[in-house]
């Protein structure tokens, strides 16, 4: 747990100027080097069966800024996650397949080294813990627990002092994420939304140096998503890195200083929220072409443009009626 | 009125027998798999059985006492290493499965012909053979006494005397504030959190392995101690100790509750209980050309089932469980 990570410490890359200095020059195209990677990933495949899921070459994520990783549906960006964080196996795990975390491979870490190692996940479908309290789900969070051991646990006065440190923890970041009177409820009463918050505070409990969140905005209504989007800011200006998986554009651009897009499992582009998002290969593979218009706008059903597709309508009729029958 | 007042007697006498405690104590055990850790074990009656094979044959051997607990003890930790290591990294119907086959593999290799010398086979070994070391230890003394001047003169010592029946109920007195102190830390939380979401506690950086092998292993051994204290009145017989023994176990748990403190001991009493009641309550009432005693007894145990599935459906969290946790298992 590095020094970084106490809240309320501001991090260089805390300044908007200064990301974008940093990532200005870095070669926008897949698999580039980073000035100071933190994680870094070489030959990592995963196939079900024929499919390939995951196929990726080299990807490097830069230390102390907010990655988004975008990409359709099926692309394997949930499928690449749970390589990287040990809860699945790559079928390449004997050819080449590696990974390391701030230098340390990872490429033979179970799921819970890695978390240890500094690298905390949330899933796509939240986990909270249903029948246990809020409260208990956080506290759950806390790593290096003197009562977690079976020998120990039976001695209050062996972790009492601990506990009532990592109660009060789990407090601030209640407070924090505006779950605090809530504290004593079962996880299960929480709504969709506020399972994201409650796993998302329960995952920096450990004070990770990395978060991955898995669509951590899926299904949050627009004000929590809001305050979801300054909370994972304020994270970065503290120092964490965050990679993080969305669809929803908007977010991406408002809050990402490096965009990955995968593809039917590669990484088929890398750069800055504006350089991916014009990159007609990206356009083609995942925005779609009318991905900035809103699709409610009423300007589609414009009078030019209600002409112009029934002048269409006649062209392609009257083309029909030249043909012979 | 001479009718109420035996099947009263019976309950009670049935309530505090020292089989009830040793199979509260089992109930304890399995209490922290499946209520606590969320482990479906479908063989605490093997646990049990090893515990009374490690304590009947060790002293059948010439060994003092003390080891035979530590033999039982220790063939239930190796049982559960050897059940836990190739199942705890599957998913929860895997364990179930084994669990409840190595039970019964268990229970046919005490009955082998071939070992009758060591585990007296099929008949299993009579109490006399194990029970002296225990029973010479009782400060009670000989004769008999009578419950607060009610009720039936009671033996001291003995086979079924109170002696056994005031270790046994020491025994599940301790066990039950053993399981108090580990619910409550943050040792018995990460137990609930294994119930509720595996990988979600993996994700937190916890070796989840480990702690349902120490699950496994701690709930084992009650089951072990429970299955000592199970053989002491009584003989080492391995078809007491099968899958019936098991499902009552499972019925008292569920009975009292799950994930509760008290809920594994006063499960079990009722459970005894209510079925001499059923069963006293036949006999008065109806004429023996209807049902004859036999008879009764089995009506007795299709009432069991019955109730059974009446609390699963109209109470399922127990006597003693939380209803607005089984609310949210989703």
């Amino acid at each position: 747990m590095s020094e970084q990570m106490t809240v309320g410490t501001p991090s260089p890359l805390a300044d908007p100027a200064a990301r974008v200095a940093l990532m200005s020059g870095v070669d926008p195209t897949p698999g580039s080097a980073k000035p100071d990677p933190i994680l870094e990933v070489d030959h990592i495949t995963r196939n079900f069966g024929g499919m390939t899921a995951v196929h990726v070459d080299h990807l490097e994520v830069q230390r102390g800024i907010i990655t988004s990783l975008i990409g359709p549906n099926g692309a394997g960006k949930t499928t690449f996650f749970n390589l990287i964080t040990g809860f699945d196996k790559p079928s390449s795990a004997k050819t080449g397949a590696s990974w390391s975390f701030e230098g340390r491979k990872l490429d033979k870490t179970s799921a819970s080294s890695v978390a240890l190692a500094g690298m905390v996940r949330t899933f796509q479908l939240t986990k909270a813990l249903n029948r246990m309290t809020v409260m208990d789900n956080m506290m759950l969070g806390a790593r290096d627990q003197r009562g977690e051991n079976l020998v120990t646990c039976m001695f209050r006065g062996t972790w009492g002092k601990q506990e009532r440190v990592v109660e009060e923890q789990a407090k601030e970041l209640l407070a924090r994420f505006k779950l605090l009177e809530k504290r004593d409820d079962y996880a299960g009463s929480l709504s969709g939304g506020q399972r994201k918050l409650l796993e998302m505070a329960r995952a920096l409990m450990s004070r990770p140096t990395m978060i991955m969140l898995d669509e951590p905005m899926a299904g949050v209504n627009p004000a929590l998503t809001q305050s979801l989007l300054g909370h994972i800011q304020s994270l970065r200006d503290e120092g964490m890195t965050v990679l993080f998986v969305e669809h929803d554009m908007h977010v991406v651009r408002h809050i990402s200083d490096w965009v990955v897009v995968m593809a039917e499992g590669r990484i088929v582009a890398e750069g800055s929220a504006d350089t991916v998002m014009s990159n007609p290969a990206v356009i083609d593979a995942y925005l779609g072409a009318h991905h900035d218009t809103d699709l409610g706008d009423d300007a589609l059903l414009s009078d030019e443009a209600l002409e112009k597709m029934s002048e269409e309508v006649a062209a392609e009729d009257a083309e029909r009626e030249g043909e012979p029958a | 009125m001479n009718d109420i007042q035996d099947i009263l007697n019976a309950m009670i006498r049935e309530a505090v027998s020292p089989q009830t405690a040793a199979v509260a104590i089992a109930v304890i055990g399995l209490n922290i798999h499946f209520g606590y850790t969320g482990l479906l074990n479908i063989g605490q009656s093997a646990f049990m059985l090893l515990g009374a094979y490690g304590f009947a044959v060790t002293i059948k051997e010439g060994q003092p006492m003390v080891l035979g607990i530590i033999v039982g003890l220790l063939l239930a930790f190796v049982f559960a290493l050897v059940l836990g290591v190739p199942t705890l990294k599957l998913r929860g119907d895997y364990l179930a499965i084994v669990t409840i086959s190595a039970a019964e593999i268990l229970r046919y290799v005490g009955r082998l012909a071939k070992l009758e010398d060591f585990t007296g086979a099929a008949q299993g070994i009579p109490g006399s053979q194990y029970r002296e070391p225990f029973t010479s230890l009782s400060f009670f003394g000989n004769g008999t006494f009578s419950f607060w001047g009610w009720g039936p003169d009671l033996q001291s010592t003995g086979v079924n005397g109170w002696w056994v029946r005031f270790i046994a109920w020491i025994l599940v007195a301790v066990c039950t504030y053993l399981v108090y102190l580990l619910v409550r830390s943050p040792w018995g939380r990460l137990l609930r959190g294994i119930r509720e979401d595996e990988d979600a506690i993996r994700s937190l950086g916890k070796n989840v392995f480990a702690i349902k092998m120490q699950a496994l292993i701690i709930g084992g051994m009650f089951g072990a101690l429970g299955g000592m204290v199970y053989i002491l009145p009584a003989s080492m017989q391995p078809d007491a100790m099968g899958r019936s023994l098991t499902f009552f176990c499972w019925t008292a748990l569920l009975l009292g509750g799950a994930a509760t403190v008290f809920g594994p001991v006063l499960g079990t009493i009722l459970f005894f209980a209510v079925r001499i009641f059923v069963q006293g309550v036949s006999d008065a009432v109806v004429p023996n050309s209807v049902m004859n005693t036999a008879q009764t007894a089995q009506f007795a145990w299709i009432c069991v089932g019955v109730a059974l599935m009446l609390l699963v459906i109209f109470r399922p969290q127990g006597i003693l469980g939380d209803k607005r946790e089984l609310r949210f298992n989703v």
